[in-house]
């Protein structure tokens, strides 16, 4: 964008503030914004790791194996380190959110917004500990 | 007439993929990342592993969590490049990017889980 206006008689340019780039470095609730929408990008790169144990599962057990010997390289460790924080940071952000995203309203009044996010951390829990009885007993 | 657009879909595609993805994801990373990999629990062997996802339910799930999440993932991260990067002037090669990579990994996720041994 051009650092001096050009202004004509009959068409003023309209003022426009340049943006940075790294305009989200500015304050720490923009920082936490951009890690949030990054979410996205660990998100896709945990159901590639997945697809990626489902094909090991069906080629056989020396390619289950190498797959589980590939997640437990330092590297491998701490890429999914990183995104469980990530993940972890999306189902929070994402929970806390849900009162302002869904008003429900019980016999005339409308549910208290904490309500709504409790129960939405109470089906991750519950969510959580069914898929951690499958696979570990 | 207002020009039909394709994005309030995507929003509500963006939106139950993000609760599928905030309910399911976390403990299986943390189970298949983090528990498995460092030896604090033993991960399921192979033959319990193909029972499992040979089951019809685990399939489902299996289809319905992982393309959900890539079209929740796909949408967020055009507008991350939008907002993050502010390179709107490549629209159609962001969109291209995102949603072309969650179909074809949506349609890899259905050829793995479509034949089970």
């Amino acid at each position: 964008m051009n650092e001096t206006p050009i202004y004509t008689e009959y068409h003023p340019r309209w003022y426009r503030r340049r943006v940075s780039t790294y305009w989200w470095l500015e304050r720490s609730s923009y920082l936490l914004f951009i890690l949030r929408e990054l979410s996205s990008a660990f998100i896709a790169w945990f159901v590639v790791f997945t697809l990626l144990g489902i094909r090991a599962v069906k080629l056989g057990p020396d390619s289950y194996q190498a797959y589980l010997n590939w997640a437990a390289s330092p590297f491998l460790i701490i890429v999914n380190l990183v995104t469980l924080f990530f993940v972890v940071l999306h189902a929070a952000t994402w929970f806390n959110l849900a009162p302002k995203a869904m008003v429900v309203h019980w016999r005339g009044r409308k549910v208290p917004g904490e309500w709504i996010a409790y129960a939405n951390y109470g089906a991750w829990a519950v969510a959580s500990l069914v898929i951690a009885l499958i696979l570990l007993i | 007439m207002a020009k039909r657009t394709i994005e309030p879909l995507l929003w509500t595609l963006f939106s139950a993929g993000g609760v599928i993805a905030a309910l399911f994801i976390p403990i299986q990373l943390l189970l298949f990342g983090v528990v498995f990999p460092l030896g604090l629990a033993e991960a399921p062997s192979r033959e319990r592993m193909l029972g499992l996802i040979g089951h019809p339910l685990t399939r489902l799930y299996l289809f319905v969590m992982c393309t959900m999440a890539l079209l929740h993932a796909a949408h967020r991260f055009r507008f991350t490049l939008y907002d993050g990067l502010q390179i709107k002037h490549l629209n159609e090669l962001i969109n291209l990017f995102c949603y072309g990579g969650a179909i074809v990994l949506s349609i890899w996720t259905l050829v793995l889980l479509w034949h089970i041994p």
